[in-house]
């Protein structure tokens, strides 16, 4: 976890519990500056980083910023683009001319068609949160095969954590292929007994995510699991 | 005089109230957070007889397109009254009860909340009483809150839900339904308990200003406890969760 003491308990606080002076330290992402003090607006762990006060959501929503990697579902398809669900507020937009094919007007259906699932990077976000999805780059591609998972978009960060400790985990012990995408969905390709295993892996990080000691209990869990 | 009720006796000859109460008691409060699996977000709260149930979706894109703010979300609220909440069946549906309900709830979160971080969306925030006694729209709010922390929405601040009034010339904290239905006046208000700015009130009856003060002393009381309440509900969904892993 960044910047969190090791062994040190962390605080839980609720929106509007002040969780320093601002003469201290820099307010971070779930803090807003009020008067003297720092405040929470969300429900979450007070963290610092380098000075900078933070609070780690429990529960957070998807807002996407350009660069993401994210699996989308397509929701509907016009003559020249298609339109993505993202698990976010709004829907992203792929036009013709950002997909890894070559399109003819009209054709946009034959590649892709409502319920295919794909894996795109978000090109650009406006202010008015319109998104523009691109297929154009390594690896982005539309997914065939294997079973799309979720996870609440605060846990993703902490999967990836130091040097993708945990995604490693489950990697390693499942075969599975993983792709990991910002936006809280997982995709996984392998065995469907695998599949199932990752699956229950994720579960159980949905119920532990907020506690110290993640990385111990996946370890564990994954290793009863091969034992079993 | 408000209700023209004047021969109720709502004080016992020992100046507690009906129900036992002292003038500046709170009914008991309970809260549960998280308890909807569907919702983004949710919550329970029962306050003396009443039950509300809040659910809160989102944020999502605001449909009808129309309804849509440039530069901010909006608050979709339906504050609702279950047909089984009193003892007179209630028509199901939407009333002008109501839709003001619904209304000035809204208009109460639209302050707390950090809305300008989510433009065009909506947040949608449904609110159902299961029971009633008085004082829903109070409870509506409480709930409201509490399901928007436990949903990842960032507020300012949490916001409390609380009633006084006036009864037999005595001013009296959170009304119950006998004081409600045959007192002199009421004052429900949604307070920020951390910074204490009120942002919704509503006055039904006549207060002097003497009388006023003292309401807002008791609301203000009552608001510091209720979130306390709050966010050991909030903070307990955790640890529960902790130990059910």
């Amino acid at each position: 976890m960044t910047g969190a003491k090791e062994g040190a308990v962390l605080r839980l606080v609720t929106p509007g519990e002040a969780i320093g002076a601002s003469s201290g330290a820099r307010a971070g992402t779930g803090t807003v500056k009020q008067g003297q003090d720092i405040i929470s607006t969300k429900l979450g762990w007070v963290k610092e980083n380098n000075g900078v006060l933070f609070v780690e959501p429990i529960h957070s929503s998807y807002l996407p910023r350009s660069g993401d990697l994210v699996i989308g579902i397509i929701e509907s398809v016009r003559n020249n683009l298609w339109f993505a669900e993202v698990n976010g507020p709004f829907n992203g937009l792929l036009p013709m001319s950002l997909a890894p094919w070559k399109v003819e007007f009209g054709a946009a259906r034959e590649h892709m068609d409502i319920g295919d699932v794909m894996l795109a990077r978000v090109q650009e976000v406006d202010e008015a949160h319109n998104i523009v999805l691109t297929m154009k780059g390594v690896g982005l591609r539309k997914l065939k095969e294997g079973a799309v998972l979720e996870l609440p978009v605060n846990l993703i960060k902490l999967i990836r954590n130091d040097n993708e400790r945990i995604l490693n985990v489950f990697k390693e012990s499942s075969d599975c292929r993983i792709i990991v995408g910002d936006n809280g969905r997982i995709w996984v390709d392998g065995s469907a007994e695998n599949i199932s295993m990752v699956r229950a892996g994720f579960d159980l990080m949905n119920n532990i995510g907020h506690q110290e000691n993640v990385f111990d209990s996946i370890n564990e869990f994954t290793k009863q699991w091969r034992n079993e | 005089m408000m209700g023209g009720y004047g021969d109720v006796q709502l004080l016992r000859d020992d100046g507690l109230r009906l129900d036992g109460r002292k003038l500046d008691e709170m009914r008991e409060v309970q809260i549960e957070a998280g308890i909807l699996p569907a919702a983004d977000g949710s919550a329970w709260v029962k306050h003396g007889l009443n039950v509300a149930v809040c659910a809160v979706y989102g944020p999502m894109e605001a449909h009808p397109r129309k309804i849509q703010k440039q530069d901010r979300a909006v608050i979709d609220l339906r504050y609702n009254m279950a047909p089984f909440s009193t003892s007179d069946r209630i028509r199901p549906g939407f009333n002008r009860r109501s839709r003001e309900i619904s209304k000035v709830t809204a208009e109460a979160l639209e302050s707390v909340v950090l809305v300008e971080r989510y433009p065009r969306s909506k947040i949608r925030v449904e609110i159902e009483i299961l029971s009633a006694e008085a004082g829903t729209r109070c409870v509506g709010i409480t709930a409201a809150s509490v399901a928007l922390a436990d949903a990842g929405i960032p507020m300012r601040d949490m916001i409390v839900g609380v009633a006084s009034g006036k009864v037999e010339d005595t001013v009296v904290l959170d009304l119950d339904k006998a004081e409600d239905n045959y007192g002199q006046a009421d004052l429900p208000m949604g307070i920020l308990p951390t910074t204490g700015e009120i942002a919704f009130l509503q006055m039904d009856g006549d207060l002097s200003i003497e009388e006023f003060n003292l309401c807002m002393d008791y609301n203000m009381k009552a608001a510091k406890e209720i979130h306390e309440i709050q966010m050991d509900a909030l903070k307990r969904r955790y640890e529960s969760k902790n130990g059910g892993a």
